[in-house]
């Protein structure tokens, strides 16, 4: 890339010509003209009271950037979210394990569940988009196995987690916890070892392993988070809704890649940013608010983010050519793994 | 390259004796899954799964994926019946050719994306997924085609076969013509040969002067096309044509069939036989679930657990068939 | 070339934004008009967009609120998952409607939105399906019929079909489905009147209300019961693909493989959907109530609501023009009329 940009045809600065910043600039633009031409979208406690119907597609969003840059693929992120959610609320409700405990161990389960596909994937070297289609159907499918189509309702103490604010702000405690761990894992991701280690093995899988990277283990690590963190969205979910089903977060997965593809990262792996997977997480937000508001029609809605997500990768795909970024993929576009 | 041919030989018995197993055990346990009723329940199953699974078979052969075709079938099928409904001079095979023009229009689309795009096939068909969807709504206007709206004649062909009512009616016969030309295409023509080429190794297949992005890009038109008529015959089943049912959730029922027909999730290999035994598979498994009043929540479970264990099966076989 | 795709996009998603203006509302004209300030705006949000029962349900508001003075609007989620509507209730609160009318995906997984709705003074009325043991959570329900006798109607219905006399099976939506099981309970509680003695029920499936899984189950009742004499559907989707199953396999009476009197079908579903099987005389009678007169009934609950013309209360009642007195029942209950038995005679009066 840097021969395109050393010859003098300096028109953008390059920390322009990131996928990121042109997320970013979407998202200011998005919010800009929502706020001047939708009526009552410019309202501070009803934009962060909204927000924390994003939430969990936020957290899922965090760990599945990990995965995505890795070079693998996890759609079975939501039908973990229902099962340890459908998992936890029978625990409690119907054998009567007391809920605190139980709270703590729903990342242990989720941990679980993504460990699956990942020893899957990594020992037997499966496509982590087979391995986890399956597994997204087995898991939603045990989750209906032990709840059918009821919901159960869980001990008002536990619920309404979105409206506990901060102390003395508006924030509402998911945003504040999903602000806080998209910190924590930027730095995993782009300071430390773990994070080059997954960033090399979705550059190229075989160069990582020579070069020392303990691939299979790094593999089975990110869907482990993946695993955790849509743990933890089970539980700020049910103690949003108050309830537990088997069909909670159905088809979120989507979300999840779109906003972190939409974030810039490459779903060839070896590219991607925690801070990109935000960025997309907010436009998305912002957009879908905006046009709630101004009463957009729900089919509507769903055409314009599917088209968005296809723009975005093609706007990127211009750049990248302009970068001659790609030069080295070749081929390869048409991989589904 | 020798690995694969000999794959294909054997590929097709372990299905086969996964089917046969199940039919014995749902027999044993329930005698009238062995009657003609049943066996024409399955067979019009499976139909609309074949036509669809011709297309994403080929999609994946090439290492890539299909998502949007529940989607495809969805505005298609739609399509036809607004047509069929609004302006009934087109006739039923008019109607025909429009669903399956405008299937393969969509998949041009996800072609065009994809191949010449260079948007990955998982991203390309995810937006489109939502985006078709949204768009069945849209030219909808949120309203159902119903039965009565639709000429007699589609309808029949889920009843009527080429021998008079009998157990196959014309659906299954357009099946099986969809399911021959995908062999005949596959196996004698040269961009058939190409498709196998390009999942096998890409990188040699471009050097070896195969147009990848052409052939590409028409694997995706075939995808739509596929769904497109599935689209037709869907409205031919069910009658009514809702905008949110037509397709939905179809994505994945076709990827579960194609890799439990035994193409390689790693491209370059499987066969027609393969991929028209696994929808036969999933039939059949549906169907005995109900014959054994087993609860629908172990649906989703039973396709996951036979996706997996197709994978790591395949796997196995493929490890072995190294070493030897 | 990249600031240009942004500024189209923006474009694109600006004035995609910004269009949908709903149509301003009529002046009223009846006596319940609207409030001193502005009209009274109402919004609907049905279980999901596409599905044709609402569709009566929205004319029938639309036609009341028109006449009442009211502003009326319709939105709501592609899917009905239990949560989908909670976006768009939220919207609806900050746009600054005054009336929420809802068929409500969940029956618990709402109360929340709904109790920051009537904070802000805004009226909850469930349309057509109820927040079972939440009902504190809404202002008023309106149901089409009553639900109590709606079992034991079916299964006069069914009776007077079959000849009081058969095996039959029925062919429900969810296994959960509230609705369906209380009418399965009613007719399950009917059947012990002495009248039916003759009649069996063998078995009941579910559908989940969709065609496929449908279809199968019927299907799987003709091969498990040979001699089935009726299956009988409480759910639009499952008539219907009875109707397919038993046409495809020519055992509707009268059909080419009917065994002796033929399989009948029956129970509840849309003329629109059912006119050509009952044409085909592969469906002799079927039940429903009606969908726009749901909506009217609704309409005038929501706007008197609104404007304090009417207070929720059990033992209330008002008027509704063409329905007579209206009241509120138990838990602030509304039934809008009497279940309606469609035929041959009758089914091209009716279009929803």
């Amino acid at each position: 890339m840097n021969e395109v940009l050393a010859t003098g045809r300096r028109t953008v600065p390059r920390w322009m010509a990131t996928p990121e910043s042109i997320t970013a600039a979407l998202l200011v633009v998005a919010f800009g003209v929502s706020a001047a031409f939708v009526p009552r979208f410019l309202d501070a406690a009803y934009l962060l009271d909204r927000s924390s119907l994003y939430m969990e597609v936020g957290l899922m969003a965090l760990a599945m950037t990990f995965v995505i840059v890795a070079g693998h693929i996890d759609l079975s992120c939501a039908s973990i979210l229902a099962l340890v959610g459908t998992s936890i609320a029978t625990l409690h409700v119907k054998l009567g394990v007391p809920l605190l405990p139980l709270v703590f161990l729903a990342p242990l389960l989720g941990a679980l569940l993504g460990g699956i596909n990942g020893v899957i994937v990594a020992q037997l070297g499966l496509p982590s988009l087979v391995v986890t289609l399956a597994t997204m159907a087995l898991y939603r499918g045990l989750a209906q196995v032990l709840l059918g189509d009821h919901s159960v309702s869980l001990p008002a103490w536990f619920t309404g987690i979105e409206r506990v604010a901060i102390a003395g702000t508006l924030l509402p405690v998911p945003l504040v916890l999903f602000l806080g761990l998209a910190v924590a894992l930027g730095l995993v991701l782009h300071k430390t070892v773990f994070g080059t280690w997954v960033f090399a093995m979705g550059t190229n899988a075989e160069a990582a392993r020579y070069s020392g990277v303990p691939v299979a283990q790094v593999t089975i690590s990110v869907f482990v988070m993946s695993g955790v963190f849509s743990a933890m969205a089970a539980m700020i979910m049910i103690s949003r809704l108050g309830v537990a089903r088997y069909d909670h977060a159905l088809g979120l997965e989507l979300d999840v890649i779109t906003a972190v593809v939409l974030g810039g990262a490459s779903i060839f792996g070896g590219r991607g940013t925690v801070t990109g997977s935000v960025l997309a997480l907010f436009l998305i937000a912002v957009l879908q608010t905006g046009m709630g508001v101004a009463n957009v029609k729900a089919e509507y809605q769903a055409t314009a983010s599917g088209a968005l997500l296809i723009v975005a990768v093609l706007m990127g795909n211009c750049f990248a050519r302009f970068r001659k970024w790609t030069a080295s993929k070749g081929e390869g576009s048409c991989s589904g793994s | 390259m020798n690995n694969r041919w000999r794959l294909v030989e054997v590929r097709e018995l372990p299905t086969l004796a996964l089917w046969v197993l199940i039919c014995a055990v749902t027999a044993l346990v329930q005698p009238k899954f062995l009657t003609a009723g049943v066996f024409r329940s399955i067979l019009l199953w499976i139909p609309l799964l074949v036509v669809v699974a011709m297309g994403e078979m080929m999609v994946m052969l090439t290492r890539g994926v299909d998502v949007s075709v529940g989607s495809m079938m969805g505005l298609a099928g739609m399509a036809v019946g607004i047509a069929l409904r609004d302006h009934p001079g087109i006739g039923v095979y008019g109607a025909m050719v429009l669903g399956i023009a405008l299937g393969a229009t969509l998949g041009a689309v996800n072609g065009l994306l994809i191949a010449y795009g260079n948007v990955p096939a998982i991203v390309a068909t995810l937006g489109t997924l939502g985006a078709y969807r949204g768009l069945v709504h849209i030219v909808s206007r949120g309203v159902q085609v119903d039965e009565y709206n639709l000429p007699r004649e589609l309808g029949r062909w889920s009843i009527d076969g080429p021998f008079g009512q009998t157990l196959v009616p014309w659906v299954v016969v357009f099946a099986i013509l969809a399911a021959a030309g995908t062999l005949l295409f596959l196996r004698f023509t040269r961009v058939g040969r190409d498709i196998y080429a390009i999942g096998g190794n890409p990188e040699a297949a471009w050097l070896r002067g195969i147009p990848v992005r052409r052939v590409t890009f028409l694997v995706y038109v075939l995808s739509g096309l596929g769904s497109g008529l599935a689209g037709v015959l869907y409205a031919s089943r069910f009658g009514t044509i809702n905008p949110a049912a037509i397709g939905s959730g179809f994505e994945l029922i076709a990827i579960s069939a194609v890799v439990v027909g035994g193409v390689s999730v790693f491209g370059g290999s499987g066969t027609v036989a393969g991929v028209v035994l696994g929808c036969l598979l999933l039939g059949t498994i549906s169907t005995a679930l109900t014959v054994l009043n087993i609860a629908d929540a172990w649906q989703g479970t039973t396709y996951g657990l036979v996706i997996l264990v197709a994978v790591i099966f395949d796997h196995w076989m493929g490890t072995r068939f190294r070493k030897a | 070339m990249f600031r240009k795709l942004t500024l189209l996009l923006f474009l694109v998603t600006g004035t995609t934004s910004c269009q949908k203006r709903e149509a301003a509302s009529n002046p009223g004209t009846t006596s319940v008009a609207a409030a001193a300030s502005g009209p009274v705006r109402v919004v609907y949000i049905p279980k999901n967009t596409g599905n044709p029962y609402f569709n009566g349900v929205v004319a029938g508001l639309e036609k009341g609120c028109k006449e009442l003075g009211a502003e009326f609007f319709t939105t709501g989620p592609a899917n009905p998952d239990a949560t989908s509507q909670i976006p768009f209730i939220k919207d609806q609160v900050q746009r600054g409607v005054n009336v929420i009318c809802i068929s409500p995906n969940s029956s618990d997984a709402l109360n929340q939105v709904f109790d920051d709705a009537r904070t802000r003074g805004i009226k909850v009325v469930t349309v057509n399906t109820d927040l079972v043991g939440n009902e504190s959570h809404r202002d008023a329900a309106v149901y089409p019929c009553d639900f109590d006798t709606l079992g034991a109607s079916q299964i006069e219905l069914l009776g007077s079909l079959i000849h009081y006399e058969g095996r039959f099976a029925i062919l429900s939506s969810t296994t959960d489905a509230p609705d369906q099981n209380y009418w399965i309970q009613g007719m399950k509680e009917a059947l012990k009147n002495s009248k039916y003695t003759r009649m069996e029920l063998v078995d009941i499936v579910y559908g989940d209300d969709k065609p496929q899984k449908s279809r199968t189950e019927a299907e799987g009742l003709l091969t498990k019961y040979p001699d089935l004499r009726a299956i009988l559907a409480p759910t639009s989707v499952g008539i219907e693909q009875a109707a397919k199953a038993v046409e495809a396999a020519g055992v509707y009476p009268g059909g080419a493989n009917a065994r002796g009197r033929g399989v009948v079908v029956t129970g509840l579903g849309t003329p629109n959907q059912l006119r050509r099987y009952i044409k085909d005389n592969i469906i002799t009678a079927v039940a429903l109530w009606s969908p726009p007169d749901e909506g009217y009934v609704s309409a005038y609950v929501a706007v008197g609501l609104a404007t304090d013309k009417i207070t929720a209360q059990t033992g209330n009642s008002f008027d509704v023009p063409g329905f007579g007195r209206r009241g509120f029942g138990k838990n602030n209950l509304v039934i809008a009329g009497p279940p309606l038995i469609f035929t041959k005679d009758n089914i091209d009066q009716y279009n929803f």
